[in-house]
C-alpha cells in the first residue's frame, strides 16, 4: 500500500488530536507513516501505535524545534528523497502550513492548505476546502510533485485501530540555512483545562458585549457547564480581557465545531470567516439587527447578563 | 536601510467573493479590489522603521493592471516607490509559482528586510514569508505581534497556537506581521497628492529572468476540480427574552441532544 507521512504535532511527545486524526485519515487512504521529531518519542510512542501508524520515523535531535519551521521541512524533504511517499499529511497550524511550504518549495510539490476533507480520486487524491469564509467548497489536485495537504482539525473523527508500529531512526544534520531563525524562548499563555478551541466539539464565545476581562467569567462558567473550549472576538483579544489565541476569526482561529455560541458578538465578517461551518450557532445579543443572528439556528435578542447565567444554571440542572 | 512590503490586492473585504467558472480563478472582475486589509499592517510597520531610522520603503506588487491602485494607496500611506510584476503569463499562478517571482523581484531590489501580511484574505494560505524564506535563505520570522531591529538583528514575538515565541534572525530577514501590530494609518491629502509623482516600475516575468512557461495556471503545482457555491443558511429561530431567554436555549440545546 502507499506510504503516507505524516507529521506528528506535539508538545514534549504529548500528541496532538489532530494527528489521530490525520493518522486517521491517512489510513483510509494508504499506509501511515509518521514522523516524529524532536524530543519526547517515548510519550508519543504508544499514541501513534495504537492510531493506526504502521511505521514511525524518529528524529529525535532537539534543533529540530529550536528553529522556525525550516529544520522540520529539511526532516521531511529527506524523507520525500528516501521513501517516496504517496502523501505528506501535515496539520493545517501555523506551523504545520509553514513547514508544508517550504518542504513544497524544497520539492517543487504542490500544497494544499486548509482541507477539511480528502480522498482518493480520479488520478489521485482530491482535497476538500471550504473557502470565501466557508461559502464555496471547492475540490482540487495536486499536480506537481508529492502531494502536501495541510488538513483543518476537527475535519476526520480520530479512530484507534491497535497494531504495532515499525520504530525507524533518522539521522539528519540539519544545515545552517535552517538555522536562521532562532527560537529563543517559548511563552505559553494558555489558560490550563479546557479544551483546545479547534478540537473542541462545542465553542463558547464572549465579544465586545461582554463588557470586561472579569466578566469572561461568565462565558467560562457556561463552557464548563458544556463541558466547551472558550473563544473570543477580536474586539476581546484587542482589549486584553482574553488571550489572543483564543480569538476566532479570519486572523484568530477557524473553528467547526458541532455547536457554537456566540456571547456579545455582532458576526462581523472578520468573525464570520472563522466560525461560519459549524454545524449549530447559538447567539445571545441585545441588538436584533446583530448580523450574527443571520446565521443562528437559535437566537435570543436580549440582555447577556440575564440570559447567560440562566442558561448556566439550565445546562448545569438539566446535566444533573 | 532598504525595505521591501509585498502587497496583494484582493476582493474588498465585505465584497460576495466567487470564482470565475471558466477557469476556477478567483473572480477580480466583478467586485471591488483593495488592498488586502492585511497588508496594510506591514506597510505600517515599514513606515514606522522609515520615520525612526530613515528606512527607504519599496512596495512590491504582483498582480494584474488594476492592482496599481493599491500600490498608489500605499504609496500615498508614505512608501517612497514600488515595483508591480504584471504579466498575462501570471494569472492563475499558485503560491509556489508566486513566491518565484517575488523571491526574483525581491533579489533585485536588495533589500534588509522584507515584510509581508500573515495572509491574503482571498487565498487564505499563511504561507508566503515560509516560501520566500525557503528561496531567498534568510531567516523565517513569521506571524510577528512585535518586531524589535537593533543593528543587523531582529527580533520578534511569534505568536503561536498556545502563546509566543521570542525569535531571532540576523539581515536581511522576512517578517510577517499580524493585525495586532500597530494601527495602520490612512493617507493623508498630502500624502495622496504626493504618491502621483512617486517612482512606480513596471516587471515582466521575462524582465525577472523567470520562463514565462513555468508560472500561471497551466503549469500550476495544484488544481482546482470543481466548486459549488453552499446554499445560504436557513433561517433559525430567533426569540425575544421575556425573562426565560436563558431557559429557551437550553430547551433548544435540550431538542438537539447538546444537553
Ligand atoms: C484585518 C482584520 C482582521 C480581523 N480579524 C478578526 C478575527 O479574527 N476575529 C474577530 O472576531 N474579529 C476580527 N476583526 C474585527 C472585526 O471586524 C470586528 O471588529 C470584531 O469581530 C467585533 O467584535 P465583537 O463582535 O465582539 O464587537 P462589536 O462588533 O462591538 O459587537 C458587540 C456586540 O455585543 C452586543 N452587546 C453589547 N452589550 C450586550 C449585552 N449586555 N447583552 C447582549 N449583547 C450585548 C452588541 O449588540 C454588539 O452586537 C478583524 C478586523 C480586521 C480589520
Amino acid at each position: 500500500m502507499a506510504e503516507i507521512l505524516v507529521l506528528v504535532e506535539h508538545v514534549d511527545g504529548n500528541v496532538k488530536k489532530v494527528t489521530l486524526e490525520l493518522l486517521t485519515k491517512a489510513r483510509q487512504l494508504g499506509e501511515p507513516s509518521a514522523v516524529f521529531a524532536g524530543s519526547g518519542f517515548e510519550n508519543a510512542k504508544a499514541k501513534l501505535a495504537e492510531y493506526g501508524a504502521a511505521k514511525v520515523y524518529v528524529a529525535d535531535d532537539p534543533e529540530l524545534e529550536q528553529y522556525v519551521a525550516a529544520p522540520k521541512a529539511e526532516l521531511l524533504a529527506q524523507l520525500v528523497a528516501e521513501k517516496s511517499p504517496a502523501l505528506v499529511l501535515v496539520p493545517a497550524t501555523i506551523d504545520g502550513k509553514e513547514v508544508g511550504a517550504r518542504l513544497a518549495v524544497k520539492t517543487g510539490s504542490g500544497l494544499i492548505t486548509d482541507a477539511v476533507d480528502l480522498v482518493t480520486g480520479d488520478g489521485g487524491f482530491v482535497a476538500e476546502q471550504s473557502i470565501f469564509g466557508g461559502s464555496t467548497v471547492v475540490h482540487s489536485k495536486v499536480t506537481k510533485g508529492t502531494p502536501i495537504v495541510a488538513m483543518r482539525p476537527n475535519s476526520t473523527a480520530p479512530e484507534a485501530s491497535g497494531g504495532e508500529a515499525a520504530e525507524e531512526k533518522v539521522s539528519i544534520t540539519i544545515s545552517d540555512g535552517a538555522k536562521k531563525a532562532a527560537i529563543k524562548d517559548r511563552v505559553i499563555e494558555q489558560k490550563g483545562g479546557r479544551p483546545e478551541l479547534t478540537e473542541a466539539s462545542i465553542v463558547v464565545s464572549g465579544g465586545r458585549g461582554v463588557g470586561s476581562a472579569d466578566n469572561m467569567k461568565l462565558v467560562e462558567d457556561l463552557a464548563d457547564a458544556l463541558g466547551a473550549a472558550v473563544g473570543a472576538s477580536r474586539a476581546v483579544t484587542d482589549a486584553g480581557w482574553y488571550p489572543h489565541q483564543n480569538q476566532v476569526g479570519q486572523t484568530g482561529k477557524t473553528v467547526s465545531p458541532q455547536l457554537y455560541v456566540a456571547v456579545g458578538i455582532s458576526g462581523a465578517i472578520q468573525h464570520r470567516a472563522g466560525m461560519q461551518t459549524s454545524k449549530t450557532i447559538v447567539a445571545v445579543n441585545k441588538d436584533a439587527e446583530a448580523p450574527i443572528f443571520e446565521l443562528a439556528d437559535f437566537g435570543v435578542v436580549g440582555d447577556l447578563f440575564q440570559v447567560v447565567p440562566q442558561l448556566t444554571e439550565q445546562v448545569k440542572s438539566r446535566k444533573g | 536601510m532598504n525595505i521591501v512590503v509585498c502587497v496583494k490586492q484582493v476582493p474588498d473585504t465585505w465584497a460576495e467573493k466567487k470564482l470565475d467558472p471558466a477557469d476556477q480563478t478567483v473572480d477580480r472582475k466583478t467586485v471591488d479590489n483593495v488592498m488586502n486589509e492585511l497588508d496594510e499592517y506591514a506597510v505600517e510597520e515599514a513606515l514606522k522603521l522609515q520615520e525612526s531610522q530613515g528606512a527607504e520603503v519599496t512596495i512590491l506588487t504582483m498582480g494584474p493592471d488594476g492592482a496599481t491602485e493599491t500600490i498608489r494607496k500605499a504609496l500615498s500611506m508614505g512608501a517612497d516607490k514600488a515595483v508591480h510584476v504584471v504579466d498575462d503569463a501570471l494569472h492563475g499562478s499558485c503560491a509556489v509559482q508566486t513566491s518565484e517571482v517575488l523571491a526574483k523581484a525581491i533579489s533585485s531590489l536588495s533589500p534588509d528586510l522584507v515584510f509581508l501580511g500573515t495572509e491574503s484574505t482571498d487565498a487564505g494560505m499563511s504561507v508566503m514569508a515560509a516560501m520566500l524564506s525557503e528561496r531567498l535563505g534568510w531567516p523565517q520570522l513569521s506571524n510577528a505581534g512585535k518586531v524589535e531591529v537593533d543593528g543587523t538583528t531582529v527580533k520578534v514575538q511569534r505568536l503561536t497556537d498556545n502563546g509566543h515565541d521570542v525569535v531571532e534572525g540576523e539581515l536581511p530577514a522576512i517578517v510577517s506581521v499580524v493585525e495586532k501590530i500597530n494601527e495602520p494609518r490612512y493617507p493623508s491629502f498630502k500624502g495622496i497628492m504626493a504618491a502621483k509623482k512617486k517612482p512606480l516600475e513596471t516587471k515582466s516575468v521575462a524582465d525577472l529572468g523567470v520562463d514565462a512557461s513555468s508560472v500561471g495556471l497551466a503549469a500550476a503545482t495544484t488544481a482546482v476540480a470543481d466548486s459549488t457555491v453552499r446554499p445560504p443558511k436557513a433561517a433559525g429561530t430567533v426569540v425575544k427574552d421575556e425573562g426565560d431567554g436563558g431557559q429557551k436555549v437550553a430547551e433548544f440545546l435540550a431538542s438537539q441532544k447538546f444537553i
